[in-house]
């Protein structure tokens, strides 16, 4: 068999393993439609995401509204579906952030090996003593609001995350290509790098950054709530619960949908990760 | 006269027709076929065959352990002193573990709980057979590490500060210390070198003499089947295939696979160029061949052997085979 | 070998003051300060220093003087303000902690010995969820349902005991899943070990089975990632004790934040991160107590290097 086909028939044998599984189907699905909902909240939505009538303050659910208005009268659902845009936006960003980042030097940790090797991975193991949350809490504080600087407050947490991931993929292909490195140098260092470490560190990666995502979700959220990060009245779902903490007493429905929105995200994403982790080495679920 | 004498040894375990199947998913393993054997009080019963032919479960079911999905004990007798095993609920079976029949495992690297230390692990037996209070188990259980020969100031060490063949040794011990009438030892030096196997075997060849014990020796090294059995009895795929004394089976041997056994071994004293193992491998477990297991391997296969099963026949009082050769 | 993590955290935090906007000295002194006492507030407290001396003298003052500095609102020490609050939080993450490790480890048992049941499956799915629902909408969401609907539990403040139920169940949902998820493939993974066949050899009763023999080869790892959540806990506990209005060092920092009090903020990062570490130092280290293999492994390493130093020393007289 001609190694395309071989790789097809193996990327087949996980999409089968993984249709298995019902709940990751569920995120999948989940997923999709919130991608869906993200790129075209335009057409989706019934109302724009900064609609104010004051005179339809504070419905709850109804026909017209069906997860109610907020204190200026805006749609919740529009927002919620507007929403999705930023938890997606900044929760794929950080993340891919994270993997170029954490994976370039992975890689050259583990290329380099010895004292760089050493010093690269003090250097993760520095970030990881600092819980994430209050990192991206005292980055996102320092470098002020805005999208790309919540983008760079998350992801930076989550470097050494991936760089332990390609690191440890190279190493082990390291291993195995030892012999034909030794022969042949220069021109095929790119080679081995591509169709080599490269197929190797995709499993793991892949599971790891939806779980990323997921995290990076909440995160997002969390500075939100916190009142870092995003400004009104771009709707994200933690800002959204933020200001929905004065009307709590009367309002249940402010702050029951954008929260019914995250933890469903982040439950799909999670259920998603572990379903790929199941579906692409099945060896491990035992 | 001898068919007297063998008669009048008393039967300490007779099990009768044992079948036991694991089943998994779509397909049944059938890992013990219809397997009987006895024992006498005070020998030692060698249980020879290759690797996946039962011996493992057929201990196992005589403790009742084997593990419940997926296996089950579809029928058979097993009687220890005449009472029906199999009959028994689990809280008698509990009393009898450990107590009457003891079983000791192949790995001693894993048998033994790790974070326990060896002596609490011996005393936690003893404690559950019998009523006395810890400090006189804690007694009991040095004397027993010094029976093994191990120290007894090593009582509060951990399993893993001890080397292969001293682990071995305790499980020994723990096997032993409530006096068991049968101890069912599954390929006890498998997993030891060659010096140690022997001293481990010479410490349950003299144990078992102090005690009286009866011991059902499961193993595939015919040498060691040589120096410490009184009765063979050769296993292939879930059945016994030929049973009888140490000299039946190494002086008169009768069934072709166990021909086959011993002609695979090299001959210390001979110049050979070639090993001679049995060709083919052992059958399928879920897909069991009709009429005779060993057919498809046998060299002195006959049409009939692969439609009709063969049954048990008995060539002389202890002698007793499995093959449409002997079917007088 | 902790001492260059815990220099490289202080290095991180102090690149996160040097990015921070704003001029210390400007913002101590207040709007309408004059020109030249702000240069000199500058020059008092350093800060026109090149950059390794600044990093160099803030270590010295963090180590030797337990300094994390001055907070812009209250101008008293930043440190004093921490330790003022912090045991407030530090209760609210021990209560979190034992209810999680408790119910956690419990359901983690039964799920591994029903596995597959409707249990364990249930069981399974609700931990997801648990780790999924973000901690400060649970916050709310068991305010509505429990202060202002039912009127059970008290929504915020610290006066009593009964006002610390909502908060530690909140913040311990996610540690519950954790541990019972761990729990669960632990003793999975235990229960098919061969001694625990052994133990069923001698006789023993399955419960004695599970517990005496299972249990405590499960617990050993189990034990660990309590102690590694406990350093989560901290972190949650900053949103907890905002949702709740529990005066802890987490609504401390949070307010700070609103108010741009940044030394607050950083100082109380790096506190936490200390803290964080600290914790899981101590983890090693009862981790290495209960686990006797490492244990004789501990003291084995030590003899071979005493005997090898020994050695060393005899050949170098050669």
């Amino acid at each position: 068999m001609s190694n395309a086909k071989k790789k097809t028939g193996l990327w087949l044998d996980v999409w089968k393993r993984f249709k298995k599984n019902r709940m990751a189907m569920f995120g999948l699905i989940t997923i999709i439609l919130l991608s869906i909902c993200a790129i075209f909240a335009d057409y989706i939505a019934p109302y724009g995401y900064d609609d104010q009538d004051l005179s339809r303050s504070f419905l709850l659910p109804c026909k017209e509204h069906i997860f109610g208005t907020d204190n200026f009268g805006r749609d919740i659902f529009s927002r919620i579906i507007y929403g999705s845009r930023i938890s997606l936006t900044v929760g794929f960003f950080a993340v891919g952030f994270a993997i170029v980042v954490g994976g370039i030097l992975g890689a050259i940790a583990a290329f380099y090996g010895g004292k760089t090797d050493n010093i690269i991975m003090r250097a993760m193991d520095i970030l990881l003593a600092i819980p994430g949350m209050l990192l991206a809490i005292a980055l996102a504080a320092a470098l002020g609001p805005g999208l790309r600087n919540m983008m760079i407050a998350i992801g930076v947490g989550s470097i050494p995350r991936y760089a332990r991931v390609v690191r440890a993929s190279v190493l082990t292909v390291r291993e195995e290509e030892f012999v034909e490195a030794a022969i042949s140098i220069g021109a095929s260092d790119a080679r081995i790098i591509f169709s080599h470490i490269i197929p190797n560190a995709m499993a793991p990666i892949i599971v790891q950054a939806t779980l990323g995502v997921a995290s990076s979700i909440l995160a997002t959220a969390t500075l939100s709530f916190l009142g870092l990060g995003i400004q009104p009245p771009i709707p994200e779902w933690g800002a959204m619960l933020s200001s929905a903490r004065q009307y709590i007493r009367d309002y249940w429905h402010l702050t029951t949908f954008p929260g019914l929105m995250i933890m469903i995200t982040v439950y799909a994403l999670n259920v998603l990760g572990d379903g790929l982790r199941d579906a692409l080495d099945p060896r491990l679920k035992n | 006269m001898s068919i007297m004498v063998e008669n009048m040894k008393e039967k300490i375990l007779e099990i009768k027709d044992l079948t036991i199947h694991y089943i998994i998913e779509d397909s049944v393993v059938k890992a013990v076929n219809n397997l009987s054997l006895d024992l006498n009080r005070g020998e030692t019963l060698g249980l020879v065959g290759e690797t996946g032919a039962g011996k493992t479960t057929t201990a196992l079911g005589i403790m009742r352990l084997v593990p419940d999905p997926p296996g089950q004990i579809i029928g058979g007798k097993i009687l220890l002193n005449g009472e029906n095993l199999l009959e028994k609920s689990e809280r008698e079976m509990r009393k009898i573990r450990g107590n009457k029949i003891s079983m000791i495992f192949q790995d001693p690297m894993t048998s033994l709980n790790p974070v326990t230390t060896v002596g609490d692990q011996i005393a936690e037996i003893i404690r559950v057979h019998e009523k006395i209070s810890r400090a006189e188990a804690h007694i009991k259980a040095k004397e027993m590490l010094e029976l093994v020969g191990i120290p007894e100031n090593r009582f509060s060490e951990y399993p893993n500060q001890f080397s292969g063949g001293m682990r071995q040794r305790v499980v020994i011990a723990i096997a032993l210390a409530c006096n068991p009438e049968l101890l069912l030892a599954d390929e006890p030096t498998t997993a030891l070198d060659v010096t140690i196997q022997a001293q481990v075997l010479d410490l349950m060849n003299k144990l078992k003499e102090e005690f009286n014990t009866s011991m059902i020796l499961i193993t595939h090294d015919l040498g060691v089947v040589a120096e410490t059995c009184d009765k063979v009895a050769i296993m292939y795929a879930g059945e016994i295939l030929e049973y009888g004394t140490l000299d039946d089976i190494y002086n008169n041997t009768l069934h072709p696979y166990t021909k086959g056994l011993f002609g695979s071994i090299p001959d210390l004293y001979r110049e050979t160029k070639r090993l001679n193992p049995i060709p083919g491998t052992i059958p399928d477990p879920t897909n069991l061949p009709p009429g005779c297991t060993f057919a498809p391997r046998c060299t002195h296969k006959k049409p009939e052997c692969e439609i009709h099963r063969p049954s048990l026949k008995q060539i002389s009082d202890t002698h007793k085979v499995k093959c449409i050769l002997y079917d007088v | 070998m902790m001492i260059p993590v815990l220099l490289g955290v202080l290095f991180i935090v102090f690149l996160i003051i040097e990015i921070t906007p704003g001029d210390p000295a400007a913002i101590m002194l207040g709007e309408g300060a004059r020109q030249e006492d702000i240069e000199n507030l500058r020059e008092k407290l350093g800060l026109n220093e090149p950059f390794l001396i600044r990093f160099v003298n803030y270590v010295k003052g963090v180590v030797t003087r337990f300094d994390l500095g001055i907070s812009y609102n209250t101008k008293r020490a930043v440190s004093t303000e921490i330790l003022q609050r912090f045991p407030k939080t530090a209760l609210l993450a021990l209560l979190s902690s034992i209810i999680s490790a408790v119910l956690g480890i419990t359901l983690g048992i039964i799920s591994a010995i029903r596995q597959y049941t409707i249990f364990d499956n249930l069981a399974t799915a609700l931990a997801l969820f648990g780790v999924s629902i973000p901690n400060f909408w649970q916050g709310l969401m068991s305010i509505i349902i429990f202060s202002i609907w039912l009127g059970w539990l008290p929504a915020s403040g610290s006066y009593g005991p009964e006002y610390w139920v909502l908060p530690a169940l909140t913040l311990g949902t996610s540690t519950t899943a954790i541990i019972m998820r761990m729990t669960r493939s632990s003793m999975l993974e235990v229960i098919r070990q061969d001694y625990i066949r052994t133990a069923r050899a001698k006789g023993l009763s399955e419960r004695v089975v599970i517990v005496k023999h299972a249990l405590k080869n499960a617990l050993i790892p189990i034990v660990t990632v309590i102690g590694i959540q406990f350093g989560g806990l901290l972190e949650g506990s900053v949103l907890v004790e905002t949702v709740f209005a529990i005066p802890g060092l987490g609504k401390y920092m949070i307010d700070a934040i609103r108010q741009r009090d940044f030394p607050v903020v950083q100082g109380g990062v790096l506190f936490l991160a200390f803290a964080f570490s600290f914790v899981n130092l101590i983890v090693d280290i009862i981790y290495s107590y209960i686990d006797p293999r490492i244990k004789s492994q501990y003291k084995r390493d030590k003899k071979e290097k005493s005997d090898s130093n020994k050695n060393k020393k005899e050949v170098a007289y050669e």
